[in-house]
């Protein structure tokens, strides 16, 4: 039998009977649908968790209060931390190391700032002018804070853009007096629109000297110390350093942790990888039950065709063309099913992006070729029985059945 | 030389602890060119004889001799090329595809054969053209007449160009002047040269063959072309 003949041959055979094929095209493309929506889900989220701490800055390291038990780092640190003792001193000593480029300390609480009988809450930022250089943030108008200066002289505030335009509307804004809890600033600068940055965004925040964050947190320890490595090569040394210098500053006691930015990347980047594969995995699951009801699907075909097979065997087709037939269809059946699927999934994942627009919900390439092989080799795989079964049926007994 | 020469045929199927010999101690030589009869009551062994025939089953002791070579000892592979070459079937309940077309049911042979698509074509215009059935070449089974699907299976049978043909009881659906047709066309088959075996229990159309063999509980009890 040729190629092609086989091909339309099992191409009618599948059409034949358009219930049992919608069954088992449905059944295949819910599995590969799974697959490709949820990769795009999982890889999506790792994707857009990377590009936030990418967005921190580079070659970054970071200096937080505590001891790390574990030696490594945990992501809920990132975030929180409980305060110890590091302070701005602890920070410009650690700008003077050899690979180290600058630093910028921060202090971090909320405030709440009025201006012209408008009032909102905002995230108060301490820092100095390095911070800008560090981050990469810019300003809009105005400027970023002077240079070296951390004394509580300068009551000076920048704006992020979004609390900016919530306080002064149309109005320009530098120039102008703020008061931010029971102080009042001078703003000197507004940001420029960054959007987000991981667990606080630049746009809502108030940026003071971190002096004047200090004594209106009344508090002398940091929330972070932001450490700016000289280059890429100089990461690990600079960590090192810095490190070595907080040891000795703070009488031979290992009592903060540093991380760099890039354990942090890797750290994100492993823990969303291994959801993205368990949840691939778990789609995989309903993959493999479409296999079975292509198998179950595919035996009631022959059952249901014993006679046709019966036919063929007395028209002189031996067993490996009955075989071939079936297997033929049951692979028609799973592509058509793993293309349907696959369609649907790059839908469902078009729609996440249009739900979340930060979001950046691509399957990843693995996730859709995974899919589609493994459709197909199940659907071949659990298609061998059923087709085996017709290839050996008896003629005499096929033909009998009616 | 005999076109078929069964020699010490057995056929015994095993139901549960008995035993029952369909066929038993057979010996038959069948020229080519032969219009036989094979006739007797039911459950005497006349589909199982033409089975044997037609190399869907398997003696369980004995030979059969189809031109000249010993084919009960050939793999599952030859044996379905000579199916596909010497032998056409006719069947009772006709046994055409249901979801193909009269045209597509007169092409399966050659397509199971590896025929170009495009002499396919030629030859099944022509074997409907043959059969009168050329303006039911689309129809599908369920759109036909009992005594058309019969010509579309006899259309499929030759198209082959077989040495010989086994009917089983291919009247056996239709009514006595349908099933007349029927025969007329085989006979026509028969005169061109094509060997005709035909499985019936009807006397009336027995008669009708040049040679009878008479089958009781599996074996021959009378051959009028015996030599
Ligand atoms: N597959 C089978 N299993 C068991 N017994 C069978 C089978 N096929 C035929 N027989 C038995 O063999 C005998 C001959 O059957 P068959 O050749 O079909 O008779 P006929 O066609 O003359 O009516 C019957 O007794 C029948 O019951
Ligand atoms: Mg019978």
């Amino acid at each position: 039998m040729r190629p092609a003949d086989v091909l339309r041959f099992a191409a009618g055979s599948a059409t034949g009977y358009p219930l049992r094929t919608f069954l088992m095209v449905l059944a295949m493309s819910i599995g590969v649908a799974a697959v490709v929506m949820l990769t795009a889900l999982g890889d999506g989220a790792r994707r857009y968790v990377v590009n936030e701490f990418s967005s921190l800055g580079s070659n970054l390291v970071i200096v937080l209060p505590g001891r790390s038990e574990t030696g490594g780092f945990n992501p809920a640190n990132a975030i929180t931390g409980t305060p110890r003792d590091l302070t701005v001193a602890d920070a410009q000593a650690i700008a003077r190391a050899p690979s180290v480029l600058r630093t910028a300390p921060l202090t971090i609480g909320t405030s709440e700032a009025s201006y012209g009988g408008k009032l909102r809450d905002a995230t108060v930022v301490g820092t100095t002018a390095d911070y800008f250089l560090i981050r990469g943030l810019t300003v809009a108008q105005g400027r970023i804070l002077p240079a070296g200066d951390t004394g509580l002289s300068s009551s000076v505030a920048i704006l992020g853009a979004k609390v900016r335009e919530e306080l002064f509307g149309a109005e320009p804004a530098v120039g102008r007096m703020i008061r931010v809890g029971d102080r009042r600033y001078r703003i000197i600068g507004v940001m420029a629109q960054s959007g987000q940055g991981l667990g606080m965004n630049a746009d809502e925040v108030i940026v003071l000297p971190v002096s004047a964050a200090q004594a209106m947190f009344n508090t002398n320890t940091l929330f972070r110390i932001l450490v700016e490595a000289k280059g890429r090569e100089a990461i690990l040394t600079a960590k090192d350093e810095a490190a070595a210098i907080i040891k000795a500053r703070h009488d031979n006691e290992e009592d903060v942790t540093v991380i760099t930015q890039d354990a942090v990347l890797a750290t994100f980047d492993r823990i969303l990888g291994v959801l993205t594969y368990g949840v691939a995995g778990i789609a995989g699951i309903s993959l493999a039950v479409a296999g079975i009801l292509v198998m179950n699907v595919m035996l009631v075909a022959v059952t249901q065709r014993t006679g046709e097979i019966g036919l063929m065997k007395a028209l002189g087709a031996p067993g490996h063309t009955i075989r071939n037939a079936f297997l033929t269809e049951a692979a028609l059946l799973s592509a058509a099913g793993a293309v349907l699927g696959y369609l649907i999934g790059e839908g469902g994942a078009f729609a996440l992006r249009l739900m979340f627009p930060t979001l950046p919900a691509y399957a990843p390439a693995w996730a859709v070729i995974a899919a589609l092989g493994t459709a197909l080799v199940t659907g071949l795989l659990f298609g061998v029985m059923p087709a085996n079964r017709a290839a050996r049926m008896d003629p005499v007994q096929a033909l009998a059945k009616r | 030389m005999a076109l078929i020469e069964l020699s010490a045929i057995e056929r015994v199927f095993t139901l549960g602890d008995s035993e029952v010999h369909a066929l038993h101690a057979l010996d038959l030589a069948i020229d080519a060119g032969e219009y036989v009869a094979i006739m007797g009551p039911s459950g005497s062994g006349k589909s199982t004889l033409l089975n044997l025939l037609g190399l869907l089953d398997h003696p369980n002791a004995g030979t059969y001799r189809l031109e000249g070579r010993d084919v009960t000892t050939l793999s599952a592979e030859e044996q379905a090329r000579v199916r596909r070459e010497r032998i056409g079937f006719v069947f009772q309940s006709f046994h055409l595809v249901p979801r193909l077309t009269a045209a597509e049911n007169v092409a399966l042979p050659m397509m199971l054969a590896g025929i170009a698509p495009a002499e396919r074509g030629e030859r099944v215009a022509k074997a409907l053209a043959d059969y009168g059935l050329t303006d039911r070449a689309g129809h599908r089974p369920d759109q036909l007449s009992g005594g058309q699907r019969q010509r579309v299976a006899i259309a499929r049978a030759t198209i082959m160009r077989p040495a010989m043909i086994l009917a089983d009881e291919p009247t056996g659906n239709l009514d006595r002047a349908t099933g007349e047709d029927v025969m007329e066309l085989l006979e026509g088959l028969n005169a061109s040269g094509v060997t005709l075996i035909v499985v019936t229990h009807d006397p009336v159309l027995g008669q009708r063959a040049r040679r009878r063999v008479m089958m009781e509980d599996g074996s021959k009890v009378e051959d009028t072309g015996a030599r």
